[in-house]
């Protein structure tokens, strides 16, 4: 009765709250609407044994937000709203709770954190950061859920989807493709006419599309595509002779090495030597395991200038000159290919520095940085190696070891480690840089008292090899700043480095550096 | 015609009472209880009990620059952990004047303190800690373990420390350290 009365008040009064209560809602929601009306960015695709399905994502205010009813209607859960303003979403007895205006949600009892508080869709639907998934529902839900946020999947169950990275090297005339599956998975190789089909024994492949980046029309590889779920082709140019292909494990990768034969092209007086037989190793292995590429970090960059001296010297600026030199001097005398995170003054989202390093399959990766301190007397230059609490190491250890099923028959061990924490199997090794670099800093620069240190430090975290950051002196020490301007000391800087990657180097070709 | 005025009048009030039960004293007191049950908060400021103090360790930046050093300090009493936590770090954040230099930057304020069951304290301060950051690695170490340290080596209670800023996570204060995850006590900060 009551409640008809408020619903239907009679025309003498002023129903004052049920109004200011009505608009408020209309206004909340419209300004909803108004800020979900930013572009729509690809949605999440969930790969599961049922087929692939769509689970749309909204951006609001940079982050992404997957609609919760949309993964009731995928995961079963019910969701409903609380008559004391919290969302609730079950799933067999056990719940989330998420309040509307905080960055957490209470899972089973348990209280995790979110990068931004639950917000509201278009005709009034809950949207959740999209970690909602990883660190939420994957607490409560059965199977297993795999969030790749980079590769925009949602891997739900036991599916076997390896990430594929694809790279061409020209070699002379000939060259080597070598395609990474992460976690391992075998793979056959068989050509057909004018391409190679490489067939992965998985359920799906986490690649880019294309793969590889289309090459030169006189490239012996002209291009790679993926042409069903689990097969990618690759093209060959008309120069193409014969292929060698093999895999060896390396980590959790499974690395196929396919070297690409040319025909010889030399018309001399000579007779032409025999094109060689594709069963015949080409000479161009470089020994297991040897230092092929080194990613560079200039640390910040951009809007982000680091820190500042008084004199004016910016960090960003510092760091850049002291890579170019190291990349001068390292790829001139070493023949080590540099590749450096950023080349030019601008910004480089923190994550995306050693995703740069581990997409290029770097053998180690050196940030570059310059000190701050708030004593102006604080001089010396430091090495930091990543650190990693004990219960995030043993999260890196999440999914352990797995029994997958292995190609010909019978199953085997792989292991699986959380791509941010992708440092932990390193650590040991970047430490052995990290001493290495202190050796030949040593006797050229001041130090500082614990010269190598270890930090839980973002940017070396997610390497997925031997990582340090340098910190190559304080800008807020006035003879410092001057110093680390200066050529001679970036000279120094540059030595020691290239002298302890010649160390390390040595060390690893003599098998104790792995 | 005066006792149909009367009722209407009644109905009136009875209507309006139930409008403000309804969308004004309702969605308050759920939006209070639904905050409690998603952990355990701090509201903006629960006065202690006047002069009661505890003795605490407070953090700031040691002579030669690249370590923390110790101070006791009596901080105001707090009941519970929660409350005690927030006594601790608005002691901790508040100005000093020299030998003492805080590694927590100038115009830093607290907005809240969680502590979840697990012994996780999520601190969540005004965003002058990322904005008025002088950068550098070491500082921003020493700002994130002067905050670290003095909850964990205060309170038994609390075991990792998680830094939001302007009540979110961020991915660091100056771009070098993890913040995505609690960080444990960790002394090897402190001289």
């Amino acid at each position: 009765m009551e409640v008809s009365a408020v619903r239907d008040p009679p025309l003498n009064a002023r129903p004052l709250p049920l109004f200011t209560a009505t608009a408020t809602v209309a206004l909340l929601a419209l300004a909803a609407v108004l800020s979900s009306q930013t572009a729509q960015p690809a949605s999440l695709t969930l790969l599961s044994r049922e087929g692939r399905r769509p689970l749309p994502i909204t951006l609001v205010a940079d982050q992404e937000f997957v609609a919760l009813d949309d993964l009731a209607a995928a995961f079963q859960l019910t969701v409903r709203e609380e008559a004391l303003g919290a969302i609730t979403a079950s799933y067999k007895g056990k719940t989330i709770v998420l309040t509307p205006d905080q960055a957490l949600a209470s899972v089973a009892g348990r209280l995790v954190s979110l990068p931004a508080p639950p917000s509201r869709g278009s005709a009034r639907r809950w949207l959740v950061p999209v970690e909602f998934i990883s660190r939420a529902l994957a607490l409560v839900y059965d199977g297993k859920l795999d969030l790749r946020k980079s590769s925009r999947l949602l891997i739900v169950g036991d599916m076997r989807v390896p990430r594929i990275a694809v790279r061409w090297d020209p070699l002379g005339a000939s060259g080597r493709l070598t395609i990474d599956a992460t976690p391992r998975a075998p793979s056959t190789v068989t050509q057909e006419n004018d391409h190679l089909t490489v067939k992965f024994d998985a359920d799906a492949l986490d690649a880019p599309n294309p793969p590889l980046p289309a090459q030169g029309a006189q490239s012996l590889v002209l291009a790679v595509r993926l042409v069903d779920p689990t097969t990618i082709a690759v093209d060959l140019g008309p120069r193409f002779a014969g292929f060698k292909a093999s895999s060896q494990p390396v980590d959790t990768t499974l690395r196929l090495v396919v070297d690409v034969l040319a025909t010889q092209t030399d018309t001399a007086a000579a007779a032409p030597p025999p094109p060689p037989p594709p069963d015949v190793p080409p000479a161009l292995s470089p020994p297991a395991f040897a230092i092929r590429t080194v990613a560079i970090d200039p640390g910040h960059g951009g809007a982000d200038e680091g820190a500042r001296g008084a004199s004016g010297v910016r960090e960003k600026d510092l760091t850049l000159a002291v890579a170019r030199r190291a990349k001068a001097a390292i790829e001139a005398r070493l023949g080590i290919r540099v590749l450096l995170t950023r080349d030019d003054d601008r910004t480089v989202p923190i994550d995306e520095r050693p995703a740069i390093a581990n997409n290029n399959k770097a053998d180690l990766f050196i940030s570059l940085h310059a000190n701050a301190s708030l004593r102006r007397t604080t001089v010396g230059t430091a090495i930091f190696c990543a650190e990693f609490d004990k219960d995030t190491a043993q999260a890196a250890a999440v999914g352990g070891t797995d029994r997958l099923p292995a190609f010909g028959g019978g199953s085997r061990d792989i292991e699986l480690v959380l791509w941010d924490l992708a440092q932990t199997r390193h650590l040991g090794q970047s430490t052995t840089f990290a001493a290495l670099l202190e050796q030949q800093l040593h006797d050229r620069v001041p130090l500082v008292a614990r010269p190598v240190d270890h930090a839980p430090l973002r940017v070396l975290e997610s390497a997925n090899m031997p990582a340090v950051l340098v910190e190559m002196g304080y800008l807020t020490n006035a003879d410092q700043e001057k110093l680390l301007a200066g050529d001679g000391f970036q000279n120094t800087l540059v030595q020691a480095i290239y002298d302890a990657i010649v160390r390390y180097r040595d060390a690893v070709a003599a098998g104790g550096g792995r | 015609m005066a006792k149909r005025a009367l009722a209407i009048g009644g109905l009136l009030v009875a209507v309006l009472a139930l409008g403000y039960a309804m969308f004004v004293a309702l969605p308050r007191w759920t939006s209070r209880a639904a905050t409690q049950r998603a952990g355990t908060v701090a509201p903006a400021s629960v006065p202690a009990p006047p002069g009661r103090k505890i003795n605490a360790r407070l953090f700031y930046v040691a002579e030669d620059g690249t370590r923390l050093t110790s101070v006791e300090r009596d901080v105001p009493y707090g009941e519970g952990v929660v409350e005690q936590a927030r006594e601790i770090i608005a002691a901790q954040i508040a100005p000093v004047v020299e030998p003492l230099v805080s590694a927590v930057p100038r115009g830093t304020t607290l907005r809240a303190v969680f502590v979840a069951d697990g012994g996780e304290a999520y601190v969540d301060l005004s965003r002058e800690v990322v904005t008025a950051h002088p950068g550098g690695t070491l500082n921003e170490l020493l700002t994130i373990y002067t905050l670290v340290d003095a909850l964990t080596a205060n309170l038994p209670a609390i075991t990792s420390v998680q830094l939001l800023v302007d009540g979110k996570e961020v991915e660091t204060l100056a771009g070098h350290v993890d913040l995505r995850r609690p960080l444990a006590k960790n002394l090897a900060w402190v001289q």
